[in-house]
């Protein structure tokens, strides 16, 4: 299976390569199919194939899945980056995504014990320590609170943490997809710990997944009563296995390590725990060897998804540049676009909804000539923090930190129609 | 006896009125109450005070053994990292360097998290399936290793939230950030001053997966 996915990645690169080398209106029809098969039978005046068929009746897909001309709409992971596929992450196909919430099937992954399958009615979680009440609660309890739907981005903190030193993945999916945007279907845990009470002293709160690595991440509690949730579902059904299945906890606007998944635990207590992912793991290394703990918000940041390096122009004309942009201190109040590497900057159109902590989506309509260029986009949100450029970064923070890069990036649209993601200096 | 007759009625009313608040405060009866054996049997984690590690002991000279049976395979007999697996020990003094080496030695700062992983990660693949006496072993074995202790030092409940790891006072705190520059949201749009000579391509370091290098 994904063999073939591969394969046909690897027809659909080649199609590209003759697609800009003719850029032309054939060139666009054949991009989604492998060359030789096009042909003009389907096409005006033809009757269509299919219009001559029967296709498949309601009982054939009791769960829909996307067209198969869309095979290539798929996470895709580096297989280098780490030792297992247990433990290690794949990224989301932004690129190829409109609007602002991503599929179920397509929200990346980052595991660090594999995927746990849980049968709910083997669901429990514990709330302990300074709280009045030690108690057990069912996944039916959970959906007998008060519920709460919200739309949420979650970025992995290492999201362009390849980037630091200098361009080194060539794609958009690779160098951002470590985002995703759901709406959350869940319990605020300022309703579940009605519950259980909270003892004065309680100051902060352990999460922990029953997965394989037993994931634990300690939370102030100003967060966890300000907008946390335990959620049980995202856009409109369960949360997928690789979500955590069934109940995650939800830590809107800040990296992604503490959304902690498969949750079976939350500890009450009057300090942090120093798990292992909070001291060696997401901690920011400085020039001077002293690294930053606790650095949870993600900041403001933006991308152009098209053209990227997997979307490149195949035609002359008009085009609509589209991008994503999001932070987690709040809404994206702004996003300009410059197709000069900076030196000149426009506002791009922001689209409805703009909700906090969420991705918005913008769009920037350009002509394009042939002609070289360098395409930024940068993001500002309604604290007024604009999205730096990675020398702005790299001046306070060095290039061994992993975590936060929320650098503007750049794509070069080369005369061919081609993207590179490149670094300015 | 009337004021014991009025002592007896107030306490029970106000038997009655904390149990009467106490329904109150649990808005929505839902759940049940844990008990003290459900929470043991989960509550597992460390803290770098100690508070939460359990009873039991280990030396490095044992150590070495279940470390060589149970963690070697990816980690190296020395620590030293097997493939992409991490490096456990070593790296002191690389952290302000171009390729800096963050292992148990170098960067973490308490001995209460490498008991806390161990026991409820490790061995990769077979989770909390070690004793805490096994634990407590192979986090001696790791601590000697990165020369924080002596080959015959026991360590246990008692003194692992008194281990002075390297590393300790590594960290800053709180979170600087906002880091950069305040613009107040006013940025550069026109004519700005900045580098836009191309100086590296992903497309040149080629490590990006199959479908690019066609």
């Amino acid at each position: 299976m994904k063999k073939d996915k591969k394969q046909s990645l690897k027809l659909n690169r080649r199609d590209l390569l003759i697609g800009s080398a003719s850029l032309g209106a054939t060139a666009i029809a054949s991009r989604s199919v492998f060359a030789k098969e096009v042909s003009s039978k389907n096409l005006p005046p033809n009757i269509p194939e299919w219009t001559g068929e029967l296709g498949d009746g309601v009982d054939a897909n009791p769960y829909g899945m996307p067209s198969k001309f869309e095979e290539n709409v798929v996470r895709r992971n580096v297989e280098w980056l780490t030792a297992s596929s247990q433990s290690s992450v794949n990224f989301t196909p932004i690129q190829d995504l409109e609007g602002i919430v991503t599929p179920n099937g397509l929200c990346f992954e980052r595991h660090h014990g594999g995927v746990s399958i849980i049968d709910p009615k083997d669901y429990r979680l514990m709330i302990n320590g300074l709280v009045d009440r030690e108690m057990i609660f069912t996944l039916d309890d959970l959906k007998r609170f008060p519920q709460t739907n919200k739309f949420y981005f979650l970025e992995c903190a290492a999201n362009g943490g390849m980037e630091w030193k200098g361009s080194q993945l060539n794609g958009c999916q690779y160098t951002f997809g470590m985002v995703h945007n759901v709406q959350y279907t869940g319990v605020k845990l300022s309703d579940l710990v009605k519950e259980t009470g909270l003892k004065p002293k309680a100051k902060w709160v352990l999460a922990e997944g029953s997965d394989s690595s037993g994931m634990t991440r300690s939370i102030p509690i100003e967060k966890l009563l300000d907008d946390c949730m335990i959620a049980w579902a995202m856009n409109g059904e369960a949360l997928r296995s690789e979500q955590g299945y069934p109940a995650r906890l939800v830590v809107p606007g800040w990296e992604g390590n503490m959304w902690v998944k498969w949750l079976r635990r939350l500890e009450f207590g009057d300090m942090p725990y120093m798990t292992r992912e909070e001291t060696s793991k997401y901690t920011d290394l400085l020039p001077e060897g002293k690294a930053r703990m606790f650095t949870w918000v993600m900041d403001a940041k933006s991308v152009v998804t098209s053209p990227s390096p997997e979307k490149p122009i195949l035609n002359k004309g008009v085009h609509q540049l589209r991008g994503l942009a999001w932070s987690g201190r709040g809404k994206i109040s702004r996003v300009d676009v410059s197709l000069d590497g900076g030196k000149n900057w426009k506002t791009a159109k922001l689209h409805d909804p703009v909700m906090s902590k969420s991705l918005a989506r913008f769009t920037f309509p350009f002509e394009w000539n042939g002609e070289e260029l360098l395409i930024q986009s940068r993001a500002i949100d309604e604290t007024n923090y604009v999205q730096p450029t990675i020398q702005e970064l790299q001046k306070i923070r060095g290039v061994n930190s992993i975590y936060h890069n929320n650098s503007i990036a750049t794509w070069l649209v080369n005369s061919d129609g081609k993207v590179d993601n490149v670094r300015l200096g | 006896m009337f004021d014991l007759v009025r002592y007896s009625i107030s306490f029970s009313f106000l038997i009655f009125l904390s149990s009467f608040v106490n329904a109150e405060e649990r808005k929505f009866n839902l759940g049940k109450i844990a008990t003290k054996t459900e929470i043991a049997g989960w509550n597992i984690d460390v803290r770098p005070d100690g508070m939460g590690a359990p009873k039991g002991s280990g030396d490095a000279i044992k150590g070495e053994e279940i470390y060589a049976e149970q963690c070697a395979a990816c980690h190296g007999d020395f620590g030293e990292g097997v493939d992409r697996w991490p490096e456990l020990v070593g790296g002191e003094g690389t952290l302000d360097t171009h390729d800096p080496v963050k292992t148990t030695g170098s960067y973490w700062p308490y001995a209460s998290t490498m008991y806390d992983y161990i026991y409820r990660a490790m061995p990769f693949g077979v989770a909390q399936s070690l004793t805490h006496d096994e634990t407590y072993h192979i986090v001696a074995y790791l601590l000697y290793m990165n020369e924080i202790i002596e080959e015959d030092f026991v360590l246990s409940e008692k003194n692992i939230g008194k281990i002075k790891m390297p590393n300790q006072k590594g960290f800053l705190l709180p979170d600087p950030r906002p880091d950069i520059a305040n613009t107040n949201g006013k940025p550069c749009m026109k004519n700005c001053e900045v580098p836009t000579k191309i100086i590296g391509k992903a497309r040149d370091i080629d490590v990006t997966p199959e479908e690019e290098k066609s």
